[in-house]
């Protein structure tokens, strides 16, 4: 039902760089449709990143972050092969998730 | 009787762990601050009695956005130590738009687009250990983000 996430992971020196593209609607609660009704807010509360299973990053969202949210994120000490997966809650206890291995840029 | 309230325990122990996913998720999301109308309030929301400004924080954004839906904002933090980033744009209906904690050898850094409502200071709030400290950036908008 979900579009995947889109995830790029390269390793560019010590850094890695992680690109992350999630497909949803981030509606606010205060759009109104063509009809004149509001649209319900509908947006990602929650996503996190971890390297290998460990956490790298916890974010907590608003109803400001544009729709079909966009993230990059820099890791130290990650190598090639590692495992970089993102998931992602939204206030409707909807979520998604994808993983991508980290390669040489 | 021993066995009795060892078992309890068990039950009890199980109720809890199985309880705990749910309630540790709604209880994370911290609603009074992202629903708050304000900055102040915002920040009081999230416990942060006050922040030093600091020259420290890098906030890359364009001066001139002409929608306000899409607004790229990258933030850099050199202060040491860094736990957390938090984004917040002034006179947004709700201005607190995010809050990154980084750990593991994440670096203090993130590109992320952001809704604007209307011309106002893009802030960014660095967590460190028990102190706070501040940086903020203008941003004109020509077209309201925020519906």
């Amino acid at each position: 039902m979900t579009a995947p996430i889109k995830m790029r992971a390269q390793l560019k020196g010590e850094i890695t760089e992680i690109k992350v593209l999630m497909s949803h609607p981030m509606e606010t609660g205060r759009r109104k449709n063509d009809l004149d009704e509001i649209v319900p807010a509908h947006f990602i509360q929650q996503v996190t990143v971890t390297l290998n299973g460990t956490p790298v990053l916890e974010a907590q969202w608003g109803t400001g972050i544009s729709k079909n949210p966009y993230l990059t994120i820099h890791v130290r000490g990650a190598k090639v092969g590692d495992k970089v997966a993102v998931t992602w809650h939204d206030n409707k206890g909807e979520s998604n998730s994808g993983e991508i291995a980290v390669t040489q840029a | 009787m021993q066995r009795r309230s060892f078992l309890q325990l068990l039950s009890g122990l199980a109720a809890s762990l199985l309880l705990a996913p749910v309630t540790v998720l709604a209880a994370l999301w911290h609603r009074a601050a992202f629903e708050s109308a304000t900055v102040p309030g915002a920040l009081k929301s999230l416990a942060i009695p006050r922040e030093t400004p600091s020259a420290d924080i890098e906030i890359v954004a364009p001066d001139r956005a002409e929608n306000g839906a899409v607004v790229q904002v990258e933030v850099t933090s050199r202060i040491p130590n860094t736990e957390a980033i938090a984004i917040l744009a002034e006179k947004n209906p709700t201005p607190l738009i995010a809050n990154f904690m980084f750990s593991n050898g994440a670096e203090p850094f993130v590109i992320t687009r952001i809704k604007m409502a209307e011309t106002s200071d893009i802030q960014v709030i660095v967590k460190v250990g028990d102190q706070y400290f501040k940086a903020s950036r203008q941003v004109e908008v020509l077209e309201n983000g925020c519906n």
